[in-house]
This record gives C-alpha cells, structure tokens and sequence, in this order.
C-alpha cells in the first residue's frame, strides 16, 4: 500500500487507518523481553503461528485464517543434560529457509531448534558457561535467518555463533563464530526484500547500541560497523540495504547499511523500544514500546537523493500496557499483532 | 537471567517491608523504645556486612518461597512476631509495591534511585542508633560501587527479571486503588503523558539529513500523548535528591487501618509458572537450598535471653487473641480508650462476613481468622 493511499485513509472522516480485532488468547502472559512474538504464514494450510515466550516457557498458537480454529502448544526449556533448575528463555524466533522453517529458541543454557510447528526439536547447542557463576550474566539471544542457509545467533558475550542447516534432518552445525561486538547481543535481522540483490545479508545490534553489518557466506564478512552511543539498541530490521534501528532512547534510526550514513532520526517513543518489524511488500514499518504505543510508519526510498525517507501513518495505544512485540502478520502490512507485559493475549489490528 | 537482582530485591523489599511495620507499630500505639528497637534490629541483621555479602555475589534471583521465608527470618530478628497470615499478606503488599515501583521506573537505571530512597528512609528510621547507621551507609557504598559500572543494557536485563518475578500478580491493594495507581483489574496505571524521562526526548520530531550528514528537514508526527521535557536527573552519591518518588515511604500520612493493607486477589489466572508455585512440595531446586542456608547462616541470629519479652503483633486485625506467645506477651494490642475502641469494632467488622459481632469475632482461634480472611 503505497504512501499515498495510505494517508487518504487518513484524511477521510472519522476513519482509522487500522481498526482493533478479536484478541487471540494465549496460555500464559508474555514476559518483558524484547521482539517478545513472532509470527509465521503457512499459506498451503490457511494458518498462522504465533509464538510469545512467558519465562521459561514458549507459547505456540495455531491460528486458523477464518478465525475459527486455535490450538495451542507450550514448549519449556527443558535442556537435555541439565539436571538442576529450568532455565529462562530470551527469545524464540522463526527462521524461514528456503527449504525449511524452523523454530528456534535461546535461553540461559542454550540454544534449541525445532520443526515450527515445536513438534520435535530437532537440535540443541549448550553455552560454553562457566563452572563458578561470573559477574556477567551467560544467555543467547538475537535470531536469524540468513541467505540460503544459515541460521544466526547471538550470545551475551557479544559473538555471534553460525549454524549451517541442511535441506532437511538434524545435521546442523556451528560453522563460524563471529566476533564483532564486545557487548550482549539485542537482536539481528537479515536482508527481508527478497528479490532484489543487495550487498548486505545481516545486521546485528547489541546493548551499547553497536550495529554491524555482514554479508553471508563460507565466511562471513563484516561490512561495517555503525558506533551506538552507549545506548541499547533493542530491535534492529534490515530492508533494501537500510538499517532500521530501535534504542533504549526511543528513538528509531535509519542507516544506509553499507556506508553507516544516516538518512533519518526519529524521536518516536517516550519509552524504550521493544520491537520493530517491516511489512517488506509495502514498507511498512511497525514500533512499540513500554510507553503503551504502537506506531505505523512508512519508509519509501527516494533514488534521486539515495536516500530513504519515514513518514508517521498510524498510532494505537494499549492502554496501561508496556508492549514487548509487534508483527506484522502477513508482507504486505495488512494486518499486525502486538504483545505486553502481563497480557495473556496476543492483540491484533487489521487496516481498515 | 541477571545475577545482579538479589541486593536490590531484598533492600527494597526490606523497604517496603519496614514501611509498613513502622505505620503499623505507630498506629498501634506501641512504646516508642519498642518501635525503636524492631525497626533497628530488623535494618541491623538486614544490612548486617555477612548478610550483604552473601546477597553482592553474582546469583539468580530465586522463588518467592525461599525470599519470603528470609524475610520472615529477618522480621523475626526483632523482639516482634509475626503470625504466618500476617506474614503472607505482609509479603504480598510488598512485592505489590515493588513491583508497582520497578513498572513505573522511567529508566532502568532508576532502579538504583528507587532503592536509594528506600535507603533513605531506613537510614532516617534507625538515626538515633549509630551503630546500624554506619552499616547502613557501608552497604550503601557497596552498592554504589557495584553498580555504578552497571550499562544501562544491563540494568534492563535486571529489571526484566524482577519482571518475570513479578509476573500474573495483580492483588488489588485498597491504598492503591484508592491512590488510583492500580485499576480495579489489578494493572497499574500508566498514562502516556507527564514528562519523559532523564535523556530521552520528547517524541514528535522526525529529522531527515543528507549523505553529508546536514539536516535537510524536519517534520512533526501526533504522538497520541501529551509528554513534556524531563525533569532532571537525580543524585546517585551517598547521600542527595533522588528527584524520582517511588520508593519512598507512600504509607506516610496516612492512617494505615487494616483495610487500606488489604488485599484482594484477583480471579483465578492461568496456571502459575513454575517459578511462582509456592505450593510446591519441599523440593527446593539445590541451589535455592544451598543460597537459604548462606543467607540464614548469615544472618546474626542472637539468642533470645529468657528474661527478655518478645510481643506479638497482627498486622492486618486488631484481634485481642494470641495470648499465648511464647515468650510471655506484651499486649499491645489493649487499646483502653472509647474511640479506639469503637474503631477496633469497626475494623473487625470489615474482617466479618454478615455482620458478626467483635465478640464473636475476639475469641476465635487463629485457623478461624485465617479462614475469614482468605473469604476476602
């Protein structure tokens, strides 16, 4: 949907670019993590899963596109060969392969894959954590997808471990470690506009508000590295060669990948950001925050200035929540879901 | 998750937890010696250096069933006693408070502020002993040290571990409700207005600049909210105005009758988490043993001298009941004159279910009331 349309929207009385639906129910509430849900298509079946992680539990809900039928799954933490207490979940994220989507999640103790829909868990890698507790809290967190492929994961020490996954089986290996930050990673996101051919294949964020840019490969190469200013960056999104980028600040950023220039600064929340997404057909661009708002952008990218330019469309405010995730639940932007604190549902908007 | 949360969990609870007894202990008339001497003996094995220490080493956070019974230990380092269902319902008000306290934080790193202002006010409550002074202000130090490194990364990190602390409770406390910081539902309020917080500017403003860096335009965006600057940043040191309010002792000025401690839970939510069953069987993972026996090894457990009397103390009933203590009984709960009287019938009254009569309600036993009040 392009900017245009988009606004006419707008401008026609008393309408609302998006209008609220009815919520999903889930089992447990959502934790207070960053990029708390994630949402996959199945297209073939008319179904979509959502997954919003409560402790040391994943919540999975199938939902059905005419509305009538959830079903629900719980996935916990239970790490083989560890014997003593459940381990907390950072993240769990969907990472869409060509050949494959897989489900993965990282917690204090490790790192688990399993097939989406969390039937069988197909892979387990353990953190390298140290016998005597360190001042440093140990947990891996930031997930993605990459290329044909890879899947990315981030780790509190600030690496970035690389799993090369097979067409099908278990067989997934750690491939390369990347060391590119000395601070915890936030999260990481690859390259979402498909098609086109761009030089950069991931960005990853982490809490001094660092971001470096990579391109995939047997190697993978750092292509840059954008300097924070000692603030969290919390969700980070990469669309046609532009980083988008959230911080504790509530401000979003939006870098040119490759060169670090900065096209545009937004002073978009008055609380810190817990999660940004991109609609990649439309660009549109969802952010939430603890300040109980969600807000609609649009990027559209200007090749005259190569530049991208962020125009305001939509805000909705769930009240008395502070928000952990927002997603889109479909590329073009059409729809989107929303996370909180404490909320035992997932919420969704559809434009209307 | 962060191995940085025990410190400030106990100190602000402690806080909370001293608050509250402080008004209870005045409102019941008790002697000013022996409001004195509980509150210092409860900040003095609080703050004790062996006590601290074990609570500064890089750790989980643990259960609410291991927090709560160190809690009790530490009350229970004061000549008072405490009934397990004022304990109970003590404990809920206090994690109520926190919890209220660290979702309101403006930015993580006001978590510090928070519990500097409970500092604050536990140092003023114990000025008059010298002693608990200092360790007041060493542990302080301490904490100063310790944190001060702290990014602000991390400090979100801490605070959304104390937030799955917290997670699914949402007793309604009647102050609360009344102050209109918590809704009848049970979530607290927050309102997207008022002042952004130290560092953080007003939202509205998109800026767009040029390959040069040169800001080529800005525009302006509705914002849903009507936020305005920040107030500026309070003091982290020993001692200055923290500038933020929460933390500090909301239960001043008020009149704490029973009813504005009570706490109503809500509607049964969906199953508690395994990190909140309080209603596990004893098997405590190894390691939340292993931190309880530390902790109340820690913890200067002075022998009770047989001549010395112990008092009992109800919270949240003004019940003339538990006449046998064990340490023989300094009621405090007589109160000889007619208007405290007539509010002690009517503060039992709340307590009764179809207008029973204080008499009634007098000479029931211990499981009776703790009935009663689960009815609430």
């Amino acid at each position: 949907m392009a900017a245009d349309d988009a606004k006419a929207v707008l401008l026609r009385e008393g309408s609302s670019m998006y209008h609220k639906e009815k919520s999903i129910q889930i089992k447990n509430s959502a934790s207070a993590l960053y990029n708390n849900l994630c949402a996959l298509r199945i297209a073939p079946r008319r179904l979509t899963y959502f997954t919003v992680v409560h402790a040391n539990v994943v919540n999975m809900v199938s939902a059905s596109w005419d509305g009538l039928n959830y079903s629900h799954r719980q996935l916990q933490s239970k790490e083989p060969n560890v014997a003593t207490s459940t381990s907390l979940i950072m993240q769990a994220a969907f990472c869409s392969l060509p050949s494959r989507d897989l489900l993965v999640v990282t917690s204090q103790k490790g790192i688990q894959v399993y097939e989406s829909d969390g039937s069988i868990m197909v892979y387990w890698h353990a953190l390298d954590i140290p016998e005597t507790q360190t001042a440093q809290a140990m947990f891996a967190r930031g997930i993605s997808a990459v290329r044909d492929s890879y899947i990315c994961v981030g780790i509190s020490t600030g690496a970035i471990l690389v799993f090369d996954v097979p067409s099908k089986g278990s067989n997934i290996t750690l491939s390369d470690v990347l060391e590119g930050h000395k601070e915890s990673i936030t999260d990481m996101a690859s390259e979402c506009c498909g098609g086109e051919v761009c030089i950069a294949d991931l960005v990853s964020a982490d809490d001094g508000g660092n971001l470096c840019v990579w391109k995939s490969g047997e190697e993978f190469k750092l292509l840059n590295h954008i300097p924070g200013f000692d603030i969290s960056c919390s969700s980070v999104k990469l669309w046609k060669g532009t980083v988008v980028a959230g911080y504790g600040t509530g401000q979003i950023r939006l870098y040119e990948a490759v060169t670090g220039i900065l096209h545009a600064e937004v002073n978009a929340h008055a609380r810190w950001i817990y999660s940004l997404d991109i609609a990649p057909y439309s660009g549109l661009l969802l952010s939430a925050a603890e300040d109980s708002l969600v807000r609609v952008w649009h990027l559209t990218m200007t090749p005259e200035s190569q530049s991208v330019e962020i125009a305001h469309l939509h805000n909705e405010c769930v009240t008395d929540t502070q928000i952990c995730g927002a997603k889109f639940c479909d590329a073009d932007g059409y729809a989107f879901a929303v996370t909180g604190y404490d909320l035992s549902e997932i919420i969704r908007y559809t434009q209307s | 998750m962060s191995v940085r949360t025990l410190p400030l969990v106990f100190i602000n609870l402690g806080g909370e937890m001293l608050y509250i007894l402080d008004q209870r202990l005045q409102a019941l008339n008790t002697s000013e010696d022996n409001s004195e001497k509980v509150l210092n003996d409860i900040v003095g094995a609080m703050f004790s250096k062996d006590f601290m220490d074990e609570l500064l080493k890089p750790q989980q956070l643990y259960s609410h069933r291991t927090l709560k019974t160190v809690l009790t230990r530490l009350a229970h380092a004061s000549i008072m006693r405490l009934n397990q269902a004022s304990m109970d319902k003590l404990y809920e008000l206090m994690v109520m408070a926190f919890k209220y306290q660290v979702f309101l934080c403006p930015r993580p790193k006001d978590l510090l502020l928070i519990t500097y202002n409970h500092i604050d006010t536990i140092r003023e409550f114990v000025r008059h002993t010298p002693v608990v002074v200092n360790q007041v202000d060493e542990t302080h130090r301490k904490i100063i040290e310790i944190y001060s490194s702290l990014a602000e990364g991390d400090f979100q990190l801490l605070r959304q571990t104390l937030l799955i602390f917290f997670q699914d409770m949402h007793i309604r406390v009647s102050l609360f409700l009344k102050n209109k910081v918590q809704n009848p539902n049970g979530r607290f309020a927050l309102s997207p207005s008022g002042p952004v917080p130290h560092g953080i500017d007003v939202p509205g403003l998109i800026r767009m600049f040029d390959r040069k860096g040169r800001e080529v335009r800005r525009g302006e965006f509705p914002t849903g909210g009507s936020y305005t600057s920040p107030i500026r940043q309070g003091c982290f040191a020993l001692h200055g105005n923290r500038v933020i309010t929460l933390g500090m002792n909301m239960y001043v000025g008020t009149v704490l009758t029973p009813h504005h401690l009570s706490t109503h839970a809500c509607t049964p939510s969906p199953p508690a988490i395994l990190l909140q069953k309080d209603d596990a069987p004893n098997l405590l993972a190894k390691e939340e043993l292993n931190l309880l026996a530390r902790l109340m090894g820690s913890m200067k457990a002075e022998d009770m001298p047989e001549t010395e009397t112990g008092f009992r103390i109800n919270l949240f009933t003004s019940d003339q009941e538990e006449e046998d203590c064990l340490f023989g009984v300094i009621n405090i709960q007589a109160m000889q004159d007619e208007q405290a009287a007539t509010q002690l019938a009517r503060i039992a009254g709340q307590f009764a279910e179809g207008g029973e009569m204080p008499e009634e309600l007098s000479s029931s036993k211990g499981d009776d009331l703790l009935a009663m009040m689960d009815e609430l």
